[in-house]
């Protein structure tokens, strides 16, 4: 009885928190209403079939419940019962899978039109390549990266001298044009994903995917990586915003081409403009993703009170963090690990000019000095 | 049978012989049982440590981002392959195949007992890892390279390694128990026990163990050569890359090529566990109902299509790995396609309870469980095969929500109802009946608090395989508090499992001494002459089979059940 009872619980309870949940969807922010729509019919025929099933379960435990003198019917098979049960099944199905189907067939086919979007990803960041002028990629390959060059472009390759590349975590996208995302990692899988956008994709060493969308909503949209890529996978975030066409031509125009970056020399500054600099230059790095700036733990030490402070090894030997330390440091990342942390610092290919600003950076946020807020 | 006490076939003499070198197929069966239990006790700790985190980020400073990688990881791996792969194989089906065919034993013991040790070989070499510098693998238990062997993945040393070893080491395990079973059945059923005879049970592990022979030998390759890559720096799965700022010297290999092998195996692996489940939930359902299975030839028949379809749907696991997209058509269909056996299976269990007799048993509260279990898994993995609605949902929370009542929680009420069932048989003594429902209750509801509320995390985006959730826009703090309450019933869940381990072991020594046949069951194991059934199980002459395995209520007859081996009236018995 007890049982009858909590089935019937569980219908009503699930019924319920369907209704009232207040996690659901994001507002949908592309053109993919398909899906939500298919998303709809599924819930419907599933939750359907969830009731009866329970409340049927629920009614024979009731109604069949064993008592003195009773005696179960005999009836090894009922073929017109199961040919019936068969063939509404078989309408169900079809019913989600027609439109799924029909949906899917859009997705996997971006129009001529559509604006190319190049998503590079890496642990634990994101980076962004448009075509310049001449509306194509260059090429790229792993053998091509070095600190100049992150993007990995061909530097020969006339195609690739005028595209866009934006270094940080951050992608303006124009509202209302389709665009084309072609998708390519330098290590590992990642997925790119937008949930508010609904469509989205691995990113595979070694090979170009791609998906479609088109923007239909103004706003900024968290980009998460959703494929497990190592202990910072959690923390690999970027931003997508949309805004219009204007606004859009703009934030393009400020950005540098390949030929640019690969012709700027390194700027001295000093003081301030430095420290902005370095913290500009640990957010489009990754560095935010093992290394916090209020003191929490992640899985690098936190910056905050960092610099000044006497690091102890994991062979218990011990040594003051000034800058000498840091650049050694962030070159040779793995030769010495402080205690208590895995060896898994990445080396990155930072110019002198750089890693002056990342360590000025964070000598800024270290003892005695106010911290510089992040961002 | 060639086989009866005449011809030198003497029962073991000494300890060692009879209960740890052992080749009779009960006690390899109890210890299948007894490592898979005390190897899926660690993955519930795991699991507990991770819903910790999940819950109260922070609380307990040990679970460091490394930690909850290698804790997830090893929780998957145990739970999928060491446990319940083992249990339902190892287990239920050592115990249960010879005992429901009517044979005096597997067709090879010695190869038995090697499957056995070669397991447990597997399972200590899995724990090693544990032990070893940098930890377990963190990977997840899909193992994805490139990842899974480069830095920046905790235990991308010895961790991996050990686990791929391991990993083989319980194939060539799962191979020799397999070709047992499948033998057994094919060529050692009794006088009269004719395929459609079979009680579902049999059908249900057979069935399961022709897949694992199909599809371990997936895994086995893609095991030896991310070994390769890893250790002597072949390429079959690693392209050109960098690995945290530098580049390898890999080159040419495919990421997606492991994919394809890993689910290639991985979603057989599912009807590997499902299947066993399906077929002893049947026989409980049954049984406990006092009624015959609800049209057994379509359950057969469903169980076979199940097995065929499970093997052709595998990239629906893959649908945005970037591999071709119109792969994605075919594996939809084919997909949404394996819902309607499986629904058939569905309702001919609620069809089995209509007009029936039901005795809320233990057992039976258990199989009624999994029957409201399975289908809301089931129905959850029509959103995930259809792929266009899985393309938004795709690695967040909804796929934790829909695999773990699908094939984690439903299959595991299956091994309780199972046990709670066969015990008498296997010991001669009944579990305790009220930590029994103890632990059916706080299990049951606890399972659906955890996984209902789970998919609509899902729906949010809220990715799987997150450390932490902290200052993400789109997450409203709700979520949160949402993440507690889960934690908190998964505790209580963890904790009611030791109900469960506590009434074993009590229950061995102080339980209620039980009858040869205390359900009243039909099947041959029910009416072996000793309780528990002896070396050799049926003492002078083995059993003939008369009838099928569900004469239950049959109309004239005094008893509710007549058992398999019942001769007619009018032909002698043992004749």
């Amino acid at each position: 009885m007890a049982l009858a009872i909590a089935l019937v619980l569980i219908v009503v309870a699930a019924v319920l928190f369907h209704v009232m949940s207040p996690w659901w969807l994001t507002p949908l922010a592309s053109n993919w209403g398909q899906i939500d729509f298919t998303l709809a019919i599924t819930i419907v025929i599933t939750g359907v079939v969830f009731i009866i099933i329970n409340l049927f379960v629920a009614y024979a435990v009731i109604r069949y419940r064993h008592h003195s003198g009773q005696r179960a019917a005999y009836q090894p098979e009922n073929k017109k019962l199961e040919s019936w049960l068969i063939g509404i099944t078989t309408v169900g199905i079809v019913a989600m899978l027609a439109p799924g189907l029909l949906v899917y067939a859009k997705l996997i086919n971006p129009p001529d039109n559509a604006l190319v979007l190049e998503v590079v990803g890496q642990q634990w960041q994101w980076s962004f390549r448009f075509p310049g002028k001449d509306g194509q990629l260059g090429s790229s390959g792993v053998e091509h990266i070095n600190a100049g060059n992150p993007f990995g472009l061909n530097p020969l390759d006339p195609r690739g001298q005028d595209d866009v590349l934006v270094q940080g975590n951050e992608v303006h996208l124009p509202l209302g044009r389709p665009v084309k995302v072609l998708l390519r990692s330098k290590d590992v899988l990642h997925d790119f994903y937008v949930q508010p956008f609904r469509a989205r994709m691995n990113l595979v060493p070694g090979m170009v995917t791609h998906f479609w969308f088109t923007p239909t909503k103004v706003g900024r949209f968290e980009i998460l990586c959703a494929q497990l890529c190592g202990v910072g996978h959690y923390n690999m975030r970027g931003m997508v915003v949309v805004e219009d066409e204007a606004a859009f031509q703009r934030w393009f125009a400020s950005q540098p081409t390949f030929h640019q970056t690969m012709t700027t020399s390194a700027k001295t500054m000093g003081g301030e403009a430095l420290v902005k600099q370095g913290a500009m230059l640990a957010q489009s790095q990754g560095c935010f993703a093992c290394h916090s700036t209020d003191g929490s733990a992640r899985v690098g030490p936190t910056w905050k009170g960092l610099y000044g402070k006497t690091e102890t090894f994991s062979d218990e030997t011990t040594a003051k963090v000034d800058e000498a330390y840091l650049h050694h440091f962030i070159r040779n990342p793995t030769a010495k690990v402080p205690k208590g942390y895995p060896p898994i610092m990445p080396k990155f290919d930072l110019s002198d000019q750089q890693l002056a600003a990342l360590v000025a950076y964070i000598e800024s946020l270290g003892k005695g000095k106010d911290a510089v807020a992040q961002k | 049978m060639a086989y009866s006490h005449g011809d030198g076939h003497h029962p073991p003499q000494s300890f060692w012989t009879r209960y740890v070198w052992s080749q009779d197929h009960k006690v390899i069966s109890i210890q299948y049982t007894i490592t898979a239990i005390v190897i899926g006790l660690v993955g519930l700790v795991l699991s507990n440590l991770m819903r910790l985190q999940l819950g109260f980020p922070g609380l307990v400073p040990f679970i460091d981002p490394a930690h909850y990688y290698q804790f997830v990881t090893m929780h998957g791996m145990i739970m999928v392959i060491y446990l319940l792969t083992a249990l339902f194989l190892g287990g239920f089906g050592n115990y249960l195949i010879p005992l429901m065919v009517g044979a005096r034993d597997m067709v090879f013991p010695f190869l038995n007992m090697l499957s056995y040790w070669v397991y447990l070989l597997a399972v200590l070499v899995l724990v090693a890892s544990f032990f070893t510098p940098g930890g377990p693998t963190g990977a997840g238990w899909t193992l994805y390279p490139p990842q899974a062997i480069l830095p920046g993945t905790p235990g991308d040393g010895a961790g991996i390694i050990l686990m791929l070893v391991s990993l083989l080491i319980f194939i060539v395990a799962a191979t020799m128990g397999g070709l047992n079973y499948v033998t057994t059945v094919l060529q050692a059923r009794t006088e009269g026990m004719t395929l459609m005879r079979l009680p579902l049970t049999v059908w249900g592990i057979f069935m399961a163990t022709i897949l694992a022979l199909l599809a371990f030998p997936a895994l086995f390759v893609s095991g030896v050569m991310m070994l390769l890559d890893k250790t002597l720096g072949t390429s079959f799965f690693m392209p050109a890359l960098m690995s945290l700022g530098q580049a390898l010297g890999y080159k040419g290999g495919s990421p997606l090529l492991f994919q394809h092998l890993f689910w290639f195996f991985g979603h057989p692996e599912v009807y590997i566990v499902a299947l066993p489940a399906f077929g002893i939930v049947s026989d409980l359902i049954s049984t406990h109902a006092r009624k015959n299975i609800f049209g057994y030839r379509l359950m057969v028949w469903a169980i076979v299509a199940i097995g065929v379809l499970s093997v052709v749907v595998w990239a629906h696991h893959m649908f945005v790995s970037g591999m071709n997209p119109y792969f994605g058509f075919f594996f939809a269909t084919t997909t949404l396609i394996i819902a309607i056996p499986t629904a058939i299976k569905v309702y001919n269990w609620v069809l089995t309870l209509w007009r029936g007799n039901i005795h809320l048993t233990v057992p039976m509260l258990f199989a009624i469980g999994f029957i409201s279990m399975f289908a809301i898994g089931g129905l959850t993995g029509l959103f995930l095969g259809n792929v266009s609605v899985d393309i938004p949902l795709s690695n967040t929370y909804f796929v934790v929500a829909h695999f773990h009542m699908v094939m984690g929680v439903a299959p595991i009420l299956v091994v309780f109802g199972g046990i709670y069932h066969w015990f008498p048989k296997v010991t001669g003594r009944m579990l305790n009946d009220t930590l029994g429902q103890l632990h059916f209750w706080i299990t049951f509801i606890g399972t659906y608090l955890i996984y209902f509320p789970m998919h609509y995390l899902g729906f949010l985006g809220m990715p799987r395989r997150y450390y932490a959730y902290e200052n993400y826009q789109f997450i409203p703090p709700s979520a949160q508090v949402l993440n507690e309450f889960i934690t908190v019933v998964a505790l209580i869940v963890g904790v009611a499992q030791f109900l469960f381990v506590f009434n074993l072991a009590w229950s061995v020594f102080k339980g209620r001494a039980a009858s040869s046949n205390p359900w009243g069951g039909t099947t041959l194991e029910w009416q072996t002459p000793d309780t528990p059934p002896v070396h050799g199980n049926w003492g002078e002459t083995l059993p003939v089979v008369y009838r099928w395995a569900y004469e239950y209520s049959v109309p004239g007859e005094a008893r509710d059940f007549v058992p398999q081996n019942l001769a007619p009236e009018g032909e002698g018995e043992g004749e």
